[in-house]
């Protein structure tokens, strides 16, 4: 057991979330002293930028999705992962191909980082039938089995019990791969989460269930919703490991989730929480009018791609031509993704009853809102029976 | 054929998919060391070891969303819950999950899974332990709902129904569970979505489905030696997809038609049922469609009022009686005419 019962009560705000990161991580955080540059392989360098272009990858997706949907261009639902640059890319860094990610509906960059074409989860978000979805799911409910990102989901706490179902499978053919689960903060209140946790915990599943813990429900705090905000806490009642990391360093991210990861392909479940920021509204239509002023000069200064990039210049890892190179290719690439979304055809409506059953059945009902359910019967013989 | 009963033929077929497919495995409340509350599951833990047959906490949403999840990737778990009542804490996973993962995502997951559940009330377990809302789930597009009334439709529905990629609530009775019947040796599945015609005749239509379906047929056998009626009898056996045209041919034979079901007469089975008929054979109808159906109360448990708020052998008789007067007013009208 190495759950850190050390770690400060107090998480209101990120100074005391950095702080029990501190205590949380027996390993001092990756950081490289801020006057002294360290000399870094070219491997290094490459690697260091590589997150840095996913990051901002994500960003500019983001933000043009933002403005796809005020143009009217995404319709329903729209959660950004802006903010959470860093936790995304630490956190998939970890996983192998052939491991499975849950998420819940906040999840295009995930979609993106996992590998899925930008075209195709733009293409998703405008309703095409190019989407990873075909169309379907939309913004909330990516899906591609080849990449297996099983599933963004709607319903906070659903992905909970599938994932650890699907753990379950995992082990039952004894293969190696383990499953990410992604939840957000609030998640942790649902019976779900609690349930799941102690199957994981009873069957020796191999999973991570991540709490993207960005202090905020919709507009409601961690503290007004959680008995215990230090939500890592809550893998001790099941006796799981667990620990917090600070979400808006991808390198602290990535180091965490890789002992995570480790943990549950040796037969454990895990429980990680990333303290992170949400940028913007919990959706696109949301003004934040519940932010302070304080809070949102605060959250400029937490911007983690903002942040990370001048890291690396600062560095020397990085220099300026390098990122303006970098912002004219991820910019070109988010271009390419609208375009393309823009270009795919809806999906045709008479494939509208395709993915109701995938076993055809009797009698399954082919009925469009306005048709009847019958034929105009004809008139009985009126001499029958009378 | 061998005789047995709807306990028997339910265990015998969950064994013998067990040991044709690998990727078949049980969880549940007590099916392990218990034996399953209804003793379905009796001797699979030993026989199939704990990786096949899961004791699950008590915790519905978990261990069925798991089940869910673990069908998703491809296993085809068959999910005990223990009363259909119990399956309201798993409703999100059923509902908002199971039903929609195979269109939500583009059919790029299929969901193989089978949730057993009994219904069932009058045996004075009060009002949380005898409901009948096998309709909630037959309301949602993406599940498929069946509801054996027999030991030989308990096999091949159950076969059907693990053999299907859909989830599938495979609805249980409590009080057929030791009723007895022929059961075929052989592992045909039988076909989800079809209605059964379990009794010709050409006087009225009694539908029912589940331990309903029983008193139909025992009312068609009363009512053919006392008045010497001919009764048609259709078994639903699977409430999604309904078998609209059984329906529907039967009642433009008859003229008429009694409902028979022990959930709730509003909103219940019975009224798509009406509907249907409505809808199809408005014009052979000789009488209104009457519902018999529980009194719309929680169900107590004094035996004289719980007695009193299920439908009774007598209430369905009463209803086919006044639904055939009902057809003779109409001829006797038009003759006059």
């Amino acid at each position: 057991m190495t759950n850190q019962v050390n770690a400060p009560r107090k998480a209101a705000g990120r100074s005391a979330a950095a702080k029990s990161v501190k205590s949380a991580t027996a390993a001092p955080a990756k950081r490289a002293p801020r006057a002294k540059v360290t000399k870094r392989t070219p491997t290094e360098v490459a690697a260091l930028t590589e997150i840095y272009r996913q990051m901002l990858l994500i960003r500019r997706f983001e933000e043009r999705a933002a403005r796809s949907y005020t143009q009217a261009l995404i319709g329903g639902y729209c959660h950004l992962n802006l903010g959470e640059e860093a936790a995304v890319v630490g956190l998939l860094s970890a996983l192998a191909p052939t491991d499975y990610l849950f998420t819940n509906y906040r999840e295009h960059g995930y979609a993106i980082n996992r590998g899925i074409d930008p075209n195709r989860v733009m293409a998703e978000l405008y309703g095409r039938i190019d989407g990873v979805s075909k169309g379907w799911g939309g913004s909330m409910h990516m899906f591609d089995i080849s990449h297996r990102l099983l599933g963004g989901y709607g319903i906070v706490g659903g992905q909970i019990p599938l994932a650890t179902g699907a753990a379950l499978a995992i082990d039952y053919r004894g293969g190696s791969e383990v499953v990410m689960c992604t939840m957000g903060d609030g998640t942790t209140n649902i019976g779900a989460f609690h349930e799941s946790l102690n199957i994981a915990a009873l069957w020796n599943l191999p999973i991570v269930y991540v709490i993207i813990n960005n202090r905020l429900g919709m507009g409601t705090t961690v503290e007004k919703s959680s008995a215990e905000p230090e939500l890592f806490r809550r893998g001790e009642a099941y006796r799981i490991e667990s620990a917090r990391v600070d979400g808006l360093d991808p390198l602290a991210v990535a180091e965490a989730s890789a002992k995570a990861v480790t943990v549950a392909r040796a037969g454990r479940p895990y429980l990680l929480e990333v303290v992170s920021e949400r940028l913007r509204g919990h959706s696109v239509v949301d003004p934040a009018k519940y932010r302070t002023e304080a809070e949102i000069v605060q959250l400029r200064e937490h911007d983690p791609v903002v942040t990370f990039g001048a890291k690396l210049v600062r560095e020397r890892v990085i220099d300026a031509d390098t990122m303006a190179a970098i912002e004219h290719e991820v910019t070109a690439r988010i271009d390419e993704a609208a375009a393309f979304a823009e270009a795919s055809p809806t999906p045709d409506v008479a494939t509208l009853f395709d993915y109701t059953y995938a076993t055809p059945v009797a009698n399954d009902s082919r009925r469009l809102p306005g048709q009847p359910l019958f034929d105009p019967a004809p008139l009985p013989d009126p001499g029958e029976d009378q | 054929m061998t005789t047995m009963t709807y306990r028997q033929a339910l265990h015998d077929t969950l064994r013998a998919e067990m040991l044709r497919d690998e990727n078949v495995l049980l969880l549940g409340e007590e099916i392990g060391v218990f034996e399953g509350s209804y003793k379905i599951t009796a001797g699979l833990l030993a026989e199939f070891g704990e990786k096949r047959v899961r004791d699950t906490p008590i915790a519905e949403e978990g261990f069925t969303g798991a089940a869910i999840g673990a069908a998703m990737l491809g296993l085809r778990p068959v999910v005990e819950i223990m009363t259909i009542n119990f399956s309201l804490l798993a409703l999100d996973q059923i509902v908002n999950h199971a039903a929609k993962i195979y269109g939500m995502f583009g059919g790029q997951a299929k969901v193989p899974l089978v949730i057993r559940t009994p219904g069932g009330g009058g045996q004075q377990l009060g009002a949380t332990h005898s409901q009948n809302i096998e309709l909630y789930y037959a309301f949602v597009p993406g599940l498929k709902v069946v509801a054996p009334s027999t030991p030989a439709d308990a096999k091949s529905l159950l076969i059907a129904a693990i053999r299907d990629d859909d989830p599938v609530l495979f609805l249980e009775n409590l009080a057929l569970y030791n009723t007895k019947g022929d059961v075929p040796e052989d592992d045909t599945p039988a076909e989800i979505g079809r209605a059964a015609v379990t009794r010709t005749g050409r006087d009225i239509t009694l539908i029912g489905y589940s331990r309903m379906a029983h008193v139909a047929a025992q009312v068609a056998d009363q009512l053919a030696a006392s008045d010497g009626l001919d009764i048609e009898v259709i078994d639903l056996r699977s409430l999604r997809p309904l078998d609209r045209p059984t329906i529907i041919e039967s009642v433009k034979k008859t003229h008429a038609a009694v409902i028979v079901e022990d959930d709730w007469l509003t909103y219940g089975i019975g009224a798509e049922i009406a509907a249907t008929i409505s809808d199809g054979a408005f014009d052979y109808l000789d009488a209104p469609v009457r519902r018999v159906a529980m009194a719309e109360v929680p169900l107590p448990y004094s035996k004289p009022l719980e007695t009193a708020a299920l439908p009774s052998v007598d209430d369905v008789i009463n209803a086919v009686h006044q639904t055939l007067d009902a057809v003779g007013r109409r001829h006797q009208k038009v003759g006059h005419d």
